[in-house]
């Protein structure tokens, strides 16, 4: 094989580096995390706590937007070099899934 | 296995064998040209037996029911087992090669593909022989489709979901391969027409395909497992099918155009000798065009009675696509003005293919306004429209096509005088047999009509219509006359038979060796072979020096994984029977299928290398051709 | 060959999962094939929201007499924290630890087999006191539809992982099998991903009604 190929991105990255930025990017990811498990909770709550349906909808949609921008950029990793193919192919399926709902909240004769 | 062992001679068995287990881009684009082939007759057949049915009132050729399979299964089979493997065919062969890439970037998953689209097919068809074939249409809209007594419909549901999975597959492979896999020097705007439709058809694959996985998924368990997607009386809504099928259907429209679209724009700059007019403007069409294929699919939907303001939308959106269609248009038109033109086979088919294609965008601009389309909606009108698009643009590209790429694909030319008898007598025929049903639906002649009355100015429509597909049939008999003749004779043309080739695949050797390319090439701009032949070379510059070249080894696994969901489609089909050895059936296919997958993730699989030693020894004895 | 080749923590490649021809491709086929998921939950959300409560009488259950946020709360708590496992396992795989990368998928593999379990008792406890079944309603094939797909990803996610876990227990790492770590990993979190959504617009935004 080739095609083995030398991280582009620093190839002289030191070892010692390189523990230091995962390290610095699990410290990131566990912010992330907590700050996912606090939404979560904060959604729920707000359904528990039975205020109206007008402002829980849209406030859970809110959060579980910015969730899974968190999971997608920071545990998939979708905020690092190379993912240029995978974001315009994510966000393209986005775009016609949005259509397809958008679709089927209006125009299917209830 | 390392050496290159791979081109000696093989007995009947040991051919079949490696086509069964073969990953190999070039030997898998002639499975799919077989297998689409063959399916491109079978709905051929269908087809003109549609037209004796109709060729003089009150006919009883068949019987109505037997009709309604009939053109359900025409439909079905030209769309999905026709045209589009054909398509991959063309995709598999050229597109590889056309980037100068050593393989497609998943040869397993490009094999899976091709086994399960065939074992789809072949289950959809086998419906002729196990009761019945569907016939609520192709289609095959939910409440008429629920209603359908007999296994058809399910034939349909379980088939279509087989081989709409290798299809998806197929098209993931595809992008993957045109992303990653491009040759040095190779940038996007670089690529050829034919793979930038590739790719652009590919990405409608990605997305077109998951709606239709969902749609079919609930007509199987609507009509297999009771559940009630559809079924009113449970609370369902008949129209998701509709919006479903349509949101993967416009699409596909698409899908099937835009590579033929690509093989017209390898056709005319090589028979005009000059480079494609408005290269970028050509990329920006195609990728608009795709963009707003997403954007139309309720215009199917007009008459459902979706609202005025949706219809408005739709309309426009479908008025729109005109638009990057005619900057196509007018750039093949100015890519052969001025040329050193050659009236070539498929300079012939690329010529007519404009007209023709022409005719039926214009024809679908009319039913792009709402209005006009509560007239025109469900008439043969719509037939004559859509069969000017899918033949005048999509089978003539495939014609064209496979006369074109026949040399790089067989290494040999097929005869040139067969060939425009075929032409002209295939032109004719299409037009003769679709221009007329234009007037036989403005006169009120409803599509999927059994048989009509005398008297009411029908019969001489009709029956000229009858006469022009004769003519077709007749056509493609003399194509494979043609096709027979040639492989007999077996008349090997070598490098660049049309002389004239511009792109990268034309500067290999013919046969193509089955590592394609010994050195990477270097691409040095548009239509590189074309530039290294204006310099005076006779081949491409190497990008890399001769070293190993890594291989993927074949594999039978593909061809199991597909059988078992082949057997557990009969498996799922005859549960709702009561019959005992069903479940087991379905448990037994499933096993296979998940246990290939296992022993496929399990066991290592390297590939080969075909050692630098072996590639200059094979340059010493007989030189590339 | 590269793909067996022996590595130490100082010459393990910064990014693994790409280092190789068939590890980038993989990692972009993957993530078309995620783009592709996309689309085919957003339809099933789509047929969800069509059909919610669609009823063919009012003796059906619906959306607001089934649920229970506990059970809910639960089910994402299991899963999102098993996202995080997965992502201190991939941390684990760059740093080549190979036992410790195992143990977090391990971790991860568990919290699944939790969710799974509240799944089937969720839907075994929907069926005995509601009658709420796959064909008792155009609502229930709709909510069995979209809440079963996504169970049937997390039964082949974990499958998928524990084959990687069990055929790769005695030989550690190498550049063949990090992408196939790698994916199992991103799919996990578009699994989570989905989840995400299933329990706001099924499950809170059914509560509301």
């Amino acid at each position: 094989m080739a095609n083995l190929q030398q991280n582009s991105n620093n190839p002289k990255a030191s070892y010692e580096y390189r523990r230091k930025k995962h390290a610095e990017e699990m410290r990131m990811q566990v912010i992330t995390f907590t700050m996912m498990i606090f939404f979560t909770v904060i959604a729920f709550a707000a359904v528990g706590a039975g205020f109206s349906k007008w402002f829980i909808i849209p406030f859970v949609l809110l959060l579980a937007v910015v969730q899974v921008i968190f999971q997608l950029y920071y545990f998939m990793h979708m905020s690092h070099k190379g993912h240029e193919a995978a974001q315009l192919f994510m966000y393209s399926g986005v775009l016609v899934g949005f259509i397809t709902i958008l679709t089927f909240l209006t125009i299917i004769w209830w | 296995m390392s050496t290159i062992a791979h081109t000696q001679k093989r007995g009947f068995a040991g051919t079949v064998w490696e086509y069964l287990t073969t990953v190999d881009h070039k030997k898998i684009a002639i499975l799919y040209l077989l297998a689409g082939g063959f399916f491109f007759i079978v709905g051929g057949i269908e087809a003109m037996m549609i037209r004796i049915q109709l060729a003089v009132p009150n006919n009883d050729f068949v019987s109505a029911g037997l009709f309604n399979e009939i053109i359900t299964m025409h439909g079905t089979t030209m769309i999905f087992l026709a045209a589009m493997p054909l398509l991959f065919a063309f995709m598999n062969a050229v597109m590889p090669l056309q980037i100068g890439a050593r393989d497609v970037a998943f040869p397993f998953i490009n094999a899976l593909g091709f086994w399960l689209f065939f074992f789809g097919g072949l289950f959809l068809n086998l419906s002729w022989f196990l009761g019945g074939a569907p016939d609520a249409g192709w289609t095959s809209y939910a409440s008429l489709s629920l209603a359908s007594e007999g296994h058809g419909i399910d034939f349909y549901a379980l088939g279509l979901q087989i081989s709409g999975f290798g299809t998806l597959m197929g098209g993931i492979n595809f992008l993957v391969t045109i992303i990653n896999m491009r040759a040095p020097g190779m940038t996007y705007m670089r690529m050829p027409l034919f793979t930038w439709t590739t790719f652009v058809a590919s990405a409608l694959i990605l997305f077109a395909f998951p709606p239709l996985t969902v749609g079919l998924f609930m007509l199987i368990f609507d009509r297999m497992f009771g559940s009630g997607f559809f079924d009113v009386a449970m609370g369902g809504n008949t129209i998701i099918w509709e919006h479903f099928f349509w949101i993967f259907g416009h699409p596909e429209v698409y899908i099937l155009v835009l590579p033929a679209f690509g093989i017209f724009s390898e056709i005319f700059p090589t028979f005009s000798r000059k480079r494609l007019f408005g290269y970028s403007s050509m990329v920006f069409a195609t990728v608009l065009i795709g963009f707003l294929g997403f954007m139309v699919w309720a215009h199917h939907m007009f008459t459902t009675g979706l609202g005025p303001i949706a219809n408005a939308i739709f309309a426009v959106a479908t008025m729109a696509i005109a638009v990057p269609t005619g900057i196509k248009i007018f750039n093949w038109i100015m890519t052969i003005w001025g040329g050193s033109i050659q009236f070539t086979v498929p300079m012939l088919y690329a010529i007519a293919f404009i007209p023709s294609f022409v005719m039926g965008g214009v024809t679908g601009v009319m039913q792009a306004a709402a209005p006009a389309d509560y007239q025109l909606h469900d008439t043969y009108f719509i037939v004559a429209h859509f069969h000017y698009v899918i033949v005048g643009g999509i089978v003539l590209g495939l014609i064209g096509g496979a006369h074109f790429y026949w040399p790089l694909m067989f290494g040999t030319m097929l005869s040139e005088k067969l060939g425009k008898i075929t032409f002209v007598l295939f032109l004719v025929g299409f037009h003769l047999t679709f221009f007329i049903q234009h007037f036989l639906g403005l006169m009120g002649m409803p599509r999927r009509v059994w048989t009509f009355l005398p008297g009411q100015g029908l019969e001489t429509g009709n029956l000229i219509s009858s006469i022009g597909a004769a003519f077709m049939a007749v056509g493609i008999i003399i194509m494979l006359i043609n096709i027979v003749i040639t492989q007999k004779n077996n008349v090997q043309v070598g490098r660049d038979p049309w002389k004239d080739g511009r792109t990268l695949e034309w500067a290999l050797p013919s046969p193509t060796p089955f590592y394609n390319f010994k050195q990477l090439p270097l691409v040095r701009g548009l239509d590189p072979f074309w530039i290294e032949k204006m310099e005076g070379k006779t081949e491409m510059t190497p990008a890399e020096p001769i070293g190993d070249i890594h291989m993927p080894n074949n594999s039978f696994i593909p061809f199991v994984i597909s059988l078992g969901l082949f057997i557990a489609a009969f498996g799922a089909m005859y549960q709702m029977d009561d019959k005992a050895w069903a479940i087991p059936v379905l448990v037994i296919g499933m096993a296979v299928t998940f246990g290939a997958m296992l022993v496929r993730s399990i066991k290592d699989d390297h590939g080969f290398h075909i050692h630098k030693e072996d590639l200059l020894e094979e340059d010493g004895k007989g030189g590339t051709r | 060959m590269a793909a067996e080749q022996k590595f130490t923590q100082q010459t393990w490649p910064e990014s693994p999962e790409q280092a190789t021809l068939e590890g980038k491709n993989k990692f972009l086929g993957f993530w078309l094939f995620l783009g592709g998921e996309t689309v085919l939950f957003a339809s099933l959300f789509a047929t969800y929201l069509a059909l919610k409560d669609s009823v063919p009488s009012d003796s059906h259950a619906k959306a607001t007499d089934l649920f229970e946020l506990p059970l809910v709360f639960l089910m994402t708590m299991l899963l999102l924290t098993s996202s995080l496992t997965s992502v201190f396992a991939m941390y684990h795989m760059k740093n080549y630890n190979f036992k410790k990368m195992q143990t977090w998928l391990f971790i991860t593999v568990a919290l699944g087999l939790g969710f799974l379990g509240c799944e089937i008792y969720e839907f075994n406890h929907y069926y005995h006191e509601y009658k709420h079944t796959f064909t008792s309603s155009a609502f229930g094939s709709a909510f069995y539809t979209l809440v079963g797909f996504h169970g049937g990803h997390v039964v082949f996610g974990l499958s998928w992982i524990i084959a990687l876990m069990i055929r790769n227990a005695r030989r550690g790492l190498n550049l063949y099998n990090a992408p196939k770590f790698y994916l199992a990993s991103l799919y996990w979190h578009f699994i989570d991903v989905v989840w995400v959504f299933i329990f706001t617009v099924v499950y809170l935004m059914g509560m509301v009604g």
